[in-house]
This record gives structure tokens, C-alpha cells and sequence, in this order.
């Protein structure tokens, strides 16, 4: 890996941390209602499989995707301003943290039905190749995913069909509360080899491990191969969500916290520069969220005359609800 | 003039969108073989890319045409059962209606899901026979039912050319309906316009899909005592409230027949809307299956709970009698 790629690689996985920390911040100051999902501690999955995806490839993530969607180029300003709900955010304040899209740069969103990315992915790639392109696609889901019929049926018809994509498991463990031990019969790869999907293990607090797996089943796929599976064993630093911040559910052995948040990918990858890069990244990514954090607080609200805008593509407008 | 199938005008229909349109593809469980007697002939003419056979995954297919949709195509899906609906109303409400708005307008989803078969088939019995048309229209995905083979042919064309979803049910008592009709005058109906299939004087009869053709019928047994008004919605949702309340506005009596289950069927949110809008001379009538009907096997317990002529002469009497 070049040192430029390198440092890219931490930049990304610094300022995923640090827009969650931002927005945690905002969360509690209640600019953020409705809370999120923090990413913490997975920072390096993203990072790693979006630095092996070019330009035209698609992702679509999760409920826990601020992550995906900034590693994959969106703007952390109008993402941020989403998160607060203004007409300036990347959804023009319609989707929020749970569903932040950019189409712009390939996310095709944020998706809060859990498992519910698979398939859709699988037929945007499917259709974008139709058309004559060379897109890869990714699927991010959680352990608590592998238990959905709808992502297993994704499995099948991806693998039947020889669809190009990556179906990255992050396995921090927990599907919100429940252990994977109290949930997940058999194993995750195992999941992969029933439909003939090749399937790696990853750790998933390396951001480089990821990234060069992400890189090599990439490679494959763009081959003609058929979709993969990659396991990315990984821990969630924070909450389920930002409620548990008010309300502690005992669940996880803090000494299991502990051990989990001693792998950090942003050391891990930080380590790897000089420190005169980090600072200066470190620097850059405070810079950048500093003005992302002015942009969205600034973004105008939404009318709420308009609250149903864009519901009908064709233009097709709804009776109002009366009174 | 040739006689016209109401099953080869949704043939025709597919037909004339696939090589009008390269971006239209058809997707579902045995059409290759038109297991359903609509797609025959059409893999033959059009390959396998574009009149695609799945496995039994009807979860995973759904939103594969979504994703397809994000990315330019335009699917087609057909379900044989109209109970698979249920199966994929996660899919298409959750993601197909949704995706526009949440994601602020940045996509389209432009996805017909065709039923050719719904309601009952006569013996097919509880999970087979359902007509969930009424669900669709409660959440605001566009919702035809056509009654002719005419109608059946147009408001396909014009859902295929819908940039949002659309369901489209063809009643399975509809499905032997046969008319003259010109080929050369076939063309799209627009989504959204009522049609008044016999004009009348007395009373408004607002009959859904293969119901039309039992309206048509009674009124014309009526027609030496009353002179009964048919009223074809066609389209459920968005529906065309301005010609229905134009018809009741003239007639001041309204009866409704609709195959949905009675609570939170189409026909009330008819009465409903016209009532707000229309004076009566009579309290307004509704012909429907019973509350939380379940087809039994049968042939005479599954035709007791479908709305018959016998309940719509009743109600139709009972509208004319009490003003």
C-alpha cells in the first residue's frame, strides 16, 4: 500500500470518529432528535471496503451508516445537516440518520429494515451491468442480518445469477441486545458456502486488513466472479443507540468493553503514520467538521407545508389530511 | 371487429412495452413457461435477460426490482397468488413507496407488480383467494383494477410508464371477460380516470373490477324500474374523486361494491369522501365481503362471502326506497 493510500485510509476512519462524536454532541445539545446509531469502533470496515470501490460502484447500508456513506464521498456537511433535519441535508431533511442517501456518489442508502439491503443492491448491479457498466455493489449488514430470510434469499439469487457483490457482515457481536452466540445457528460463513459464495474472516478493527481483503474480492468480482462474503469481526465502542446514553442496559461485561475498545481502528491505523501526517489530518478532519457542524446548524428548516414532497416521483400529489 | 382476451391485452401489453422500451424487463415465478397465461410466447420473442424466471424468493425478487429501478430499469414482477402480496408488502411498502421521499427525491422507483388472478379463483380456497387491493390504496401505491380487456391493456402500458410503483390487479373474474375491440385504437388509460360504463339517472353504482360486470348486469334487470348509474374507478389510488362526485352530485345515491374485506375497505373511504362532499337523498350503501373474511374451500361457502348480485339489488333498493 502506498503512503498516500495510507494516510487515506486514516483520514477516513479519523473523520468517521469524529463525525460521530460530533453527533453525539449534537444528540445531547437536542439539535439531533430522534438520536442515532453511533458507528464507533467500526470506523475501519467502511473505510476499508469503501477504499477498494471505485466512483460508479453502489453501496447501501445500514441503520448504523453514517460510516458507509461518508466513506464512500458523501459530503459530511449536508450529511450532518440530515441528521438535523434541514432542507439542506443530503435528503433535504426527509430521511435523517437512519436513511442518509447520496445517489450522487453511490449510496443508495441507509436502510433500516434490517437485511433489507441485499437484494436491492443486487438488483441495482444487476441492472447497472445490463446497462453496460462495471459496478460492483456492496451490501454492509450486522450479525443480527444473517438470521433474515429476505438477506438469505439476496444470497441465492446473487449467487444463482453471478451477481458481483460483496456482502460485508460487520460482526460486532450484538444484534442491539442479543449475543450472536443467542442468536446465530451454525456460522456466518457458513451462511456463504451453503450458496457456493466465497467467504473470508477479517478483522475488522485493522483497517488495512479490511481494505485489502475488500480490495482482493473486489478484483475477483470485476474477474466475473460471483458475489462474496466478507466477515468483519469488529466491536461496537458505543450504544446500540444513543438512548442507551439515558437509560443503561446491562448487557455487555464491562470487562468485555474494555477489551473490545482497546482495538481501535483509528490507533491502529494512526500508528501507521508519521506524526506529523496524523496532526495534520487530525487537524484537517477538525477543520472540515467544524465547518460541517456551522453548515448544518445554519441550514434553513423544511416547510412544513412541504412536508410530503417527493413522495410521488410521477408528480402525483396526495389529498391533505383534512380538518 | 376481433374479439380481445382480457389475459392476451395484458399479454399484448407487456409485449408492446418490451420492444417499445429496452428498459422494461419482466421478472416473476414461471413466466418463462406464462405458468400464469399471460407471459406465453414472450421469453421467445424477447430472451431470457428480459423475461426473467426466479426461484421461489418472492422477498428477495421484489426488492431486486427495486434496486433495478434505482438504477435505471423498469421491472416488471408478477405474483401468480395475490396472497404473496402479503409476503412482499414489507418490499414494496417499506422500500419501493418509501425510497423517494426518505431520500429526499433523489430516486425514482419505477416498478409495476402485476396480479393476473385475483380474488377468487373458485376452489383455491383461504390462501389463494384474497384481494388485498384495499391495502395498497391505504398506503398510497398507486392501485388499478381494470374490468375490461380494453382497460386492462391501457392501465398496464400506463402503470409500465409510471415513474412510481404501481399494482396492478387483474380480478381473476375478470380474466375471461372477451370484447371487440379495434387493435388499432388499443392505447394507455391514463392512471387515475374513472370511466362511467352506463349512464343513469337515479342511483350512482360504484363497482370495482370484475364487479363491474355483475353492476352492469343488475342494472340492466333494473333498468324498467331505475335507471342505475355504473361508475368504474379503475384506479383505486389515486383516485378519481372529481368524476365520481360529478356522478353522485347528479344522481344524490350511492351504492358501493367492492371485494375488499368490509373494515378499512375501499368502499368505505368512498362513502366517506362523498359523503363529505355530496348531499345525499339516502344513506349510502356498501356491498363487500364480510368483516375479516377468510375464502372458505367450498365453491358455495366461498361464493357467500363474495359480494353478490342478490346483496346489490338489496342495497340498491334500500338507496332508492329510503330517499
Amino acid at each position: 500500500m502506498s503512503d498516500a493510500d495510507r494516510v487515506r485510509l486514516y483520514r477516513t476512519v479519523r473523520l468517521i470518529r469524529r463525525f460521530e462524536e460530533r453527533a453525539i454532541e449534537l444528540v445531547r445539545a437536542g439539535h439531533i432528535v430522534g438520536g442515532i446509531h453511533p458507528y464507533l469502533g467500526q470506523e475501519g470496515i467502511a473505510a476499508g471496503v469503501c477504499a477498494a470501490l471505485g466512483a460508479d460502484d453502489v453501496i447501501a447500508g445500514t441503520h448504523r451508516g453514517h460510516g458507509h456513506v461518508l466513506a464512500k464521498g458523501a459530503d459530511p456537511a449536508r450529511m450532518l445537516a440530515e441528521l438535523c433535519g434541514r432542507a439542506s441535508g443530503l435528503n433535504a431533511g426527509r430521511g435523517g440518520s437512519m436513511h442518509a442517501a447520496d445517489f450522487g456518489v453511490g449510496v443508495l442508502g441507509a436502510n433500516a429494515i434490517v437485511g433489507a439491503s441485499g437484494a436491492i443492491v443486487t438488483g441495482a448491479v444487476w441492472a447497472r451491468r445490463r446497462r453496460g457498466a462495471d459496478t460492483v455493489g456492496v451490501s454492509f449488514f450486522g450479525d443480527g442480518a444473517v438470521n433474515e430470510g429476505m438477506l438469505l434469499e439476496a444470497f441465492n439469487l446473487a449467487a444463482l445469477w453471478r451477481v458481483p457483490v460483496l456482502f460485508v457482515c460487520e460482526n460486532n457481536g450484538y444484534a442491539t441486545t442479543m449475543p450472536v452466540a443467542g442468536a446465530v445457528a451454525g456460522s456466518i460463513t457458513g451462511r456463504a458456502a451453503a450458496f457456493g459464495m466465497p467467504a473470508t474472516v477479517v478483522d475488522g478493527q485493522d483497517p488495512e486488513a479490511v481494505r485489502a481483503a475488500a480490495t482482493a474480492a473486489v478484483a475477483r468480482l470485476r474477474a466475473g466472479g460471483g458475489p462474496e462474503l466478507i466477515e468483519a469481526a469488529t466491536y461496537r465502542f458505543d450504544a446500540h443507540h444513543t438512548f442507551e446514553h439515558q437509560v443503561r442496559l446491562d448487557y455487555r461485561p464491562p470487562d468485555e468493553v474494555a477489551r473490545g475498545r482497546s482495538r481501535d481502528p483509528v490507533a491502529i491505523q494512526g500508528a501507521r503514520l508519521s506524526t506529523a501526517d496524523r496532526a495534520a489530518v487530525d487537524a484537517g478532519v477538525e477543520r472540515e467538521l467544524a465547518a460541517a457542524v456551522e453548515f448544518a446548524l445554519a441550514g434553513p428548516e423544511p416547510d412544513p407545508a412541504d412536508a410530503l414532497a417527493h413522495l410521488y416521483a410521477s408528480g402525483l400529489t396526495a389529498r391533505t389530511g383534512g380538518g | 371487429m376481433p374479439r380481445l382476451s382480457y389475459r392476451r391485452a395484458l399479454t399484448r401489453a407487456l409485449a408492446d412495452e418490451l420492444a417499445r422500451d429496452e428498459t422494461v424487463f419482466l421478472l416473476g415465478e414461471d413466466i418463462r413457461v406464462g405458468a400464469a397465461n399471460v407471459t406465453a410466447g414472450l421469453l421467445k420473442r424477447f430472451g431470457p435477460e428480459r423475461v426473467r424466471d426466479t426461484p421461489l424468493s418472492e422477498q428477495a425478487f421484489t426488492s431486486f426490482a427495486t434496486g433495478a429501478a434505482l438504477a435505471g430499469l423498469r421491472p416488471v414482477v408478477e405474483f401468480q397468488i395475490p396472497s404473496l402480496l402479503f409476503l412482499v408488502f414489507e418490499q414494496i411498502v417499506n422500500h419501493a413507496h418509501k425510497f423517494p421521499l426518505m431520500t429526499g427525491g433523489q430516486c425514482a422507483v419505477p416498478v409495476t407488480y402485476l396480479v393476473p388472478g385475483s380474488g377468487s379463483r373458485t376452489g383455491w380456497a383461504g390462501q389463494h383467494s384474497d384481494h388485498p387491493y384495499s391495502l395498497f390504496a391505504h398506503v398510497g401505491v398507486t392501485t388499478v383494477v381494470p374490468a375490461t380487456p380494453a382497460d386492462a391493456y391501457g392501465l398496464l402500458v400506463s402503470a409500465v410508464r409510471c415513474d412510481d410503483p404501481v399494482v396492478v390487479f387483474a380480478p381473476a373474474g375478470a380474466l375471461d371477460v372477451r370484447a371487440d375491440v379495434d387493435f388499432a385504437a388499443l392505447a394507455p388509460v391514463p392512471l387515475g380516470r374513472g370511466r362511467v360504463h352506463r349512464p343513469g339517472d337515479d342511483v350512482t353504482v360504484v363497482a370495482v373490477g370484475h364487479l363491474v360486470h355483475d353492476a352492469l348486469a343488475v342494472a340492466e334487470e333494473l333498468a324498467g324500474e331505475a335507471s342505475v348509474e355504473v361508475y368504474d374507478p379503475r384506479t383505486l389510488y389515486p383516485f378519481d374523486w372529481d368524476s365520481l362526485a360529478e356522478s353522485v352530485a347528479r344522481t344524490r345515491r350511492l351504492v358501493v361494491v367492492d371485494d375488499s374485506n368490509r373494515s378499512c375497505g375501499i368502499a368505505g373511504e368512498v362513502i366517506a369522501t362523498m359523503v363529505e362532499r355530496v348531499p345525499l337523498v339516502a344513506p349510502p350503501r356498501r356491498v363487500t365481503r364480510p368483516d375479516g373474511a377468510v375464502l372458505p374451500f367450498a365453491p358455495a361457502l366461498d361464493r357467500a362471502v363474495q359480494p353478490g348480485r342478490d346483496q346489490l339489488r338489496t342495497a340498491i333498493h334500500h338507496v332508492l326506497k329510503d330517499g
